[in-house]
């Protein structure tokens, strides 16, 4: 697998992350080595194996809908950088 | 009687016999804090006042405490959410946001009678293998200074070591509970997925991260286990018990007797040796520790089983490109708005976001997130990911084959022992590869356990893994038991950090 400096910037941009001019190199280099690595998989024989994503058979985990007391606000808003009292503050988002 | 000495059960004996009062206790263990963990950077937040509040209000209860660890002082991993105490994950970001509430885990300690000392050292957001990741500096192996304590859950394991408190809740998702007590030279243990409630745990890989204990032995394993094991509705994965009345497809599990299981008697046992966990690649010495091991085991009556494991190579490839997936989607709720930190400059909301997440994370975490975010991207998604999760499914089966043919599985925890301080940092992809024994319980949703039996050349702890079938824990801990019957490697303890 080829990875780009261009490719990185891509995934920074998609994880919200910016890749520093000083560090592209490295990253770029480190994600080309450990994917390389990762390319072992291709001699594991995996026709016709179903992807498991959860070991157990458990499937349909419904609970009953109640009415039950939640978080006060207040308690959740004090862990926020920016709270008003009401609502997270963040920079203006329409114009 | 030297506090320090004593398993954690047994000092929850002397404290219900009224021999040792549970201030005393974690006075004594605040002591040792302040003593040492100047040298171990064990904590991240040590909650001295809070500590001695509870243990006063414990010990009016001693008489009724139905927990054989109640008043016992100990410490959780700071990926715990705890109400009111700073939770950072060792992480920037998170900046000192105390959660609203506390994790299951942390409830049902509580409820057992548990004093907190405080939150643990650990990688960032459990990202690494050698506790060197996190924001505030690195934990220390106290058996050599100059050495990492193993990671993610290096300050539990250097602090439950070095006599900071009786035992430590950990999480592990790729062996951050295991690969950390054999580094520090205790006893830890992984629980079968879905036992522990993962409510509160601040998340890494949703569907590899489990809780559990990081003890003396293995009898104090079982008793913390018994105490954290246990439905939790709010997780949805955790899996119902014999009584439950909640039942649809799936497995049930008979919580709650791992402690009276204990007898020793492993008679018969068949133990499992992967003979490709002992090939190239491992030390020497712990190669030689791993098979004494085996022969105490074969001398208290089981019967070692030579078996090949030939899936073993793909394991850390799996395991690294399903855990950073599941990261790079579970941190994406790390964005200056909700909770900790946010970037002082910034211009606008997608900026915000983008500063605050650069400047919070370190780059072990932003490294796991873009490969995570590459695994799952459009064109790379069949080849990685899903690759990922068919090799999972062939891993699980190797383990479901070994099963038939053996009890147990016996294997080291890693392939040396504790690394020196630094050396893992500059070289990811070792760092990875050293998690080849540990990653594939994970993917399998297995129960394994770590226990000391042995030290290097140059005395540093050596840990066994004990592998385990679906719900084997008791299994696991009678062996380990047995096997500490016959030892005292687990009775050693370390100097790093004494005052001199």
């Amino acid at each position: 697998m080829n990875i780009t400096a261009e490719l990185v910037d891509y995934l920074a941009g998609l994880s919200r992350l910016e890749v520093q001019e000083g560090d592209r190199q490295a990253m770029t280099a480190e994600l080309e080595r450990i994917l390389a690595y990762m390319d072992v998989l291709e001699r594991l024989d995996t026709q016709g194996v179903e992807p498991m994503s959860h070991v157990f058979p458990v499937k349909n985990v419904l609970r009953e809908d109640e009415v039950i007391p939640s978080q006060a606000r207040e308690e959740l808003l004090a862990g926020s950088p920016a709270p008003d009292g009401e609502a997270f503050l963040v920079p203006k988002t329409v114009e | 009687m030297v506090l320090r000495e004593l398993t954690a059960l047994e000092l929850g004996g002397a404290i219900k016999r009224g021999q040792v009062s549970i201030v005393e206790a974690a006075q004594a263990a605040l002591d040792a804090v302040a003593a040492r963990d100047g040298a171990l950077n064990a904590f991240i937040t040590v909650t001295g006042e809070r500590a001695l509040e509870r243990a006063q209000q414990l010990q009016a209860g001693v008489k009724d405490a139905d927990s054989p660890l109640y008043g016992v002082p100990m410490a959780l991993k700071d990926n715990l959410c705890t109400r009111g105490v700073k939770t950072s994950c060792a992480s920037k970001i998170l900046g000192d946001f105390a959660p609203p509430y506390d994790a299951g885990a942390v409830e049902r300690l509580a409820r057992a009678g548990a004093v907190s000392l405080g939150k643990l050292n650990m990688d960032e957001f459990a990202m690494g293998s050698t506790s060197e990741t996190s924001f505030y500096g690195p934990a220390r192996n106290p058996w050599d200074l100059d050495r990492a304590p193993g990671g993610s859950s290096g300050g539990a394991a250097a602090a439950v070591a070095a006599g900071l408190g009786w035992y430590a809740i950990g999480s592990d998702t790729g062996g951050s509970i295991r690969q950390p007590a054999s580094f520090c030279g205790v006893t830890g243990i992984k629980p079968t997925y879905g036992t522990v409630s993962r409510y509160g745990l601040i998340a890494y890989a949703s569907s590899l991260d489990q809780i559990g204990p990081l003890c003396r032995d293995a009898a104090d394993c079982a008793a913390v286990l018994d105490v954290l094991m246990g439905r939790d509705p709010r997780d949805a994965t955790s899996l119902p018990g014999l009584r439950d009345s909640w039942s649809d497809s799936g497995p049930r599990v008979d919580y709650g007797h791992l402690l009276d299981g204990l007898t020793g008697d492993i008679r018969g046992r068949r133990i499992g040796l992967p003979t490709d966990c002992f090939g190239d690649g491992l030390d020497g010495a712990v190669r030689a520790a791993v098979m004494q091991a085996a022969e105490v085991l074969k001398g208290r009556g089981a019967e070692l089983v030579e078996l090949s494991f030939p899936v073993l190579p793909y394991a850390v490839p799996a395991y690294y490109i399903i855990a950073c997936a599941e990261a790079s989607s579970n941190l994406s709720r790390f964005d200056g708005v909700k909770y900790g930190w946010r970037a002082e400059k910034y211009d606008g909301l997608a900026d915000l976001y983008r500063k605050t997440r650069t400047q919070g994370f370190g780059p072990e975490v932003k490294r796991r997130i873009l490969l995570g975010t590459f695994v799952l991207s459009s064109g790379y998604y069949d080849a990685y990911y899903k690759k990922a999760l068919q090799a999972k499914a062939v891993i699980k089966a190797a383990f479901d084959g070994a099963f038939q043919r053996c009890d147990l599985l016996l294997t080291p925890v890693a392939p040396t022992t504790a690394p020196r301080l630094g050396e893992s940092l500059s070289d990811p992809l070792k760092m990875y590869l050293s998690d080849i024994y540990t990653v594939s319980v994970n993917l399998a949703g297995l129960p394994a356990l770590s226990m000391p039996c042995g030290f290097d050349g140059k005395g540093l702890p050596i840990g066994a893994q004990l592998i385990g079938p679906h719900f084997g824990e008791g299994a696991i801990l009678n062996a380990a038991h047995a096997f500490q019957l016959e030892t005292d490697w687990h009775k050693r303890t370390p100097k790093g950090g004494d005052p001199a």
